[in-house]
């Protein structure tokens, strides 16, 4: 009944959002109030018929209801309860259902909070937002209907791949979703600004808060993602430049771009028709990343099975909307008029150096995806493209990035004065200097690169630091004044050195781990120890135990540093009941210093040893801390009174030119 | 400076930029890029010792030998020819004789030294390239080998 009953509102939500396609953009054209008023109630109806749909299909996960058939391929009753709610979206036809979900979200809240749009505008918005969710409905209800029923129903379920069944992978693709499709806002403000043809500066005010919101989850649930693929598949990387990989990574590149050429839009009236321009790849790059995850057409480590013929109807709602997307941009661009003239030496453009580089490294990376797509339907040659491409291409674009970075935040708007801002930034450069000496003091080994990279890590954290200080005139203006200051910034400002400081914790975290990281693969048996970061493995035996829903076969390592115990580490190797797979589960201790990680292989043959692998990645923690970071830093900025979603416009010009980034 | 130069050095600066991506690209894609090979390719004296490729196919029944220490034999069969594969490490959780499988390394002395063996999350999974080039060699999966055709994330 209850399982009818979402089928029900998955179909009725498709006939609303229909509704909500048509009449609002109708209404807008013709300037009837009353038909442009149908648009936000349209759009909170959507979201509650979506989530009725996706609350009967979690009630069908959590029962156990084993008559509906997406229920009995993707889970089973001995699963623990978080993981049979997260089965919901463990599997294709409920992931699209979150998808649709999530941008029902995202468009019932300019319903809700946009009170303050321009009437057409926001009947445009809700318009364009709406035939996203009419697609991907009309996706899921033809070809992926998640409440199939089965008769006779099975007793039991097949299970979860076990590899999912991970807190860590519990929330990935929630938060990774977020992302994708905050994006959507973008989209549909950019739309609707180029088909009513005028844009200002408050557009890019609506759109920065929501793509800022977009982009944090985005971020984090990258980070979540390798931080998942790190200690769950113990291969001890975080990121491998898979296909799936850089299909979440292209739009976070292009939504970071966004949120910078927005600002310029937001302060300065210029850069228009390129953010307009960014706002609809950055969609289309979250469709394409959507194609490729569900297509499975690329091979990927990430992949799962799937089936083609879904992946050509993803292929042709990515076609429509980013097609259509860039035709009306094509036709219409040149309505949009242009804003602020500026110097290239200044914030603007510091924006537009951050906007070329992210946008071409976006490409690189695009490139380097679809290139084995391209050449094997040219020529039949099938290739795969890997990291040494990524470090040759991405890499080398990276650095004047982050060589730029520090510069930008204290450049003024219109016209900047670089040299002034060399001098503010000589305690950074200072800095940057002492972490090149320090590395190579405590590195042995390692590619002479290594240094410069961690110290171009350490340029960016100091020199947002020196931002901050710089604002409060900490030194110059005494204690209480710099503090009185520090109260007084806004939360954006706040929040962009937050982000900016995070941004170089990372670069820190992957020059350190890549460059010096260390490993072993050796055959242990009982009692013998291998050495490894400092770190002495005292390899003590195997033991099966008993889990859940799993059996496992559980080793035993002594840790010591320095003869003294630190930890025991107990990698296992699992075997799940249901379905009946193994997975690899490491034995990790973290430190400051870096991670020690321990990996049970196979048993060899003839004399009871067993295979292991010991890495130690020094500082690895960083690289998730760091995005940490970012994310909070976009949190804070978003908590700024300014940016406030459905905060009034203010009342008075700012007193004093406080740059927001 | 005037409008007109303004806008002459950001696109100048764009278009520098691009061109540097480019130039970088040409020169990768020359350097890193791997091609894929199926064991009939190799046995036809396609590829030369000593280049990089990856090598996909089916891990054949009954070919998976442990050595010494931590190495591992194996051979990947697409049914019409046979390679020994020599691998030093820890073998993915889902390596299963008969199923697909993708690895990555150089041939040396008729034998292919792998040093990577791709993983995969999923035991229906096979790479496409995998499946595709069974494909094209008309080979039938036995039993074990499995295409794509249940959905799964």
């Amino acid at each position: 009944m209850i399982v009818e009953l979402g089928h029900f509102a998955l179909i009725l939500a498709l006939a609303v959002a229909l509704v909500q396609m048509v009449v609002p953009a109708w209404g807008a054209r013709t300037r009837d109030a009353q038909l442009m008023a149908v648009g936000s109630p349209a759009a909170v109806a959507q979201l509650a018929l979506m989530m009725l749909a996706f609350l009967a299909l979690t009630h069908a996960y959590v029962t156990s209801d084993f008559s509906v058939a997406n229920v009995v391929a993707n889970s089973h009753s001995t699963k623990p309860l978080i993981y049979r709610i997260s089965g919901v979206w463990g599997n294709h036809e409920g992931s699209m259902v979150l998808w649709v979900l999530i941008l029902a979200l995202f468009g019932a809240a300019v319903a809700v909070f946009g009170n303050n749009l321009p009437a057409t505008l926001k009947a445009n918005v809700l318009s364009v937002q709406s035939s996203i969710a009419v697609a991907f409905l009309l996706f899921i209800v033809m070809t992926s209907n998640p409440f199939e029923r089965l008769d006779p129903a099975p007793f039991e379920g097949q299970g979860l791949n076990p590899i999912l069944q991970d807190p860590a992978l519990a929330f990935h693709p929630p938060l990774l979703y977020t992302g994708y499709v905050g994006f959507s806002i973008a989209f549909s403000f950019a739309i609707a600004a180029l088909i009513e043809g005028r844009t200002d500066a408050a557009w890019a005010r609506w759109v920065r808060p929501w793509t800022l919101a977009a982009w944090m989850f985005l971020t984090l649930g990258i980070a979540m993602g390798s931080w998942w693929a790190y200690y769950e598949l113990g291969w001890g990387g975080w990121w491998f430049w898979d296909p799936v990989e850089n299909a979440s990574f292209m739009p976070w590149l292009a939504g970071t771009a966004l949120l910078h050429s927005a600002l310029v839009m937001e302060k300065r009236e210029a850069l228009k028709v390129w953010t307009i321009l960014l706002a609809i790849l950055t969609f289309s790059l979250s469709l394409l990343g959507t194609f490729l995850v569900r297509s499975g057409v690329l091979t990927s480590v990430h992949a799962f099975a799937v089936d083609p013929e879904r992946g050509v109807f993803v292929l042709a709602i990515m076609t429509l909307f980013t097609g259509g997307g860039l035709a009306l941009f094509a036709m219409r661009a040149e309505t949009l008029r242009q804003g602020g003239i500026f110097a290239p030496l200044s914030r603007e453009g510091a924006l537009v150096l951050n906007n070329i580089l992210l946008t071409t490294s976006c490409a690189t990376v695009l490139i380097g995806t679809l290139y084995p797509l391209l050449l094997e339907s040219l020529t039949g040659e099938k290739i795969s493209v890997g990291a040494p491409y990524y470090n040759m291409t991405f890499v080398p674009l990276m650095l004047p990035l982050l060589l730029a970075l520090p510069f930008g935040p204290f450049l003024s708007w219109k016209r900047g004065d670089i040299r002034g801002v060399a001098q503010r930034l000589t305690a950074a450069g200072v800095l940057a200097v002492v972490a090149i000496a320090i590395t190579l003091a405590l590195s042995e080994r390692g590619p002479w690169l290594a240094p410069f990279a961690i110290a171009l890590g350490v340029w960016v954290m100091a020199g947002a630091v020196s931002e901050l200080l710089f604002r409060i005139k900490a030194g110059s203006a005494g204690f209480e004044e710099s503090f009185r200051r520090l109260g007084n910034l806004p939360r954006s400002v706040i929040g962009t050195t937050l982000a900016h400081f995070g941004v170089g914790v990372m670069v820190v975290g992957i020059a350190a781990t890549t460059a010096y990281r260390s490993e072993k693969i050796l055959v242990m048996k009982p009692g013998e120890t291998a050495e490894i970061g400092g770190f002495a493995l005292t390899f003590k035996g195997v033991a099966p135990n008993k889990g859940p829903n799993y059996t496992e076969l559980v080793s035993v390592f002594d840790v010591t540093r320095g003869g003294a115990p630190v930890v025991t580490l107990e990698p296992a190797k699992r075997i799940y009941d249901a379905p009946p797979q193994p997975t690899t589960e490491a034995g990790i201790h973290g430190s400051w210093r870096g991670d020690l990680y321990a990996v049970l292989g196979d048993a060899q043959n003839e004399d009871g040893g067993y295979a292991v692998r010991l890495y130690f990645h020094p500082l690895v923690r960083l690289i998730w801390g760091g995005a940490l970071i970012m994310f909070i830093g976009g949190a804070v900025s978003l908590s700024d009174r300014r940016l406030r979603v459905g905060a009034p416009k203010r009342a008075a010009p700012k007193p004093l030119p406080v740059p927001a980034e | 400076m005037t409008r007109k130069q303004r806008r002459a050095v950001l696109i100048g600066s764009g278009v520098a930029v691009l061109s540097l991506a480019a130039i970088l690209m040409m020169f990768a894609f020359r350097d890193s890029i791997v091609f894929f090979h199926t064991p009939s390719d190799i046995t036809g004296g396609k590829i030369a010792e000593g280049t990089r490729f990856r090598l996909g196919g089916l891990v054949k029944d009954g070919s998976v030998r442990r050595g010494n220490g931590t190495m591992v034999d194996f051979a990947v069969t697409d049914t019409l020819a046979n390679v020994e594969v020599s691998y030093n490490g820890i073998l993915p959780d889902l390596f299963r004789e008969g199923q697909g499988v993708v690895t990555e390394g150089k041939m040396t002395g008729g034998k292919f030294l792998a040093d990577t063996v791709l993983a995969k999350h999923d035991e229906t999974y096979m790479p496409p390239e995998v499946a595709k080039a069974l494909k094209e060699k008309g080979v039938k999966l036995g039993a074990g080998a499995t295409m794509p055709a249940i959905s799964k994330p």
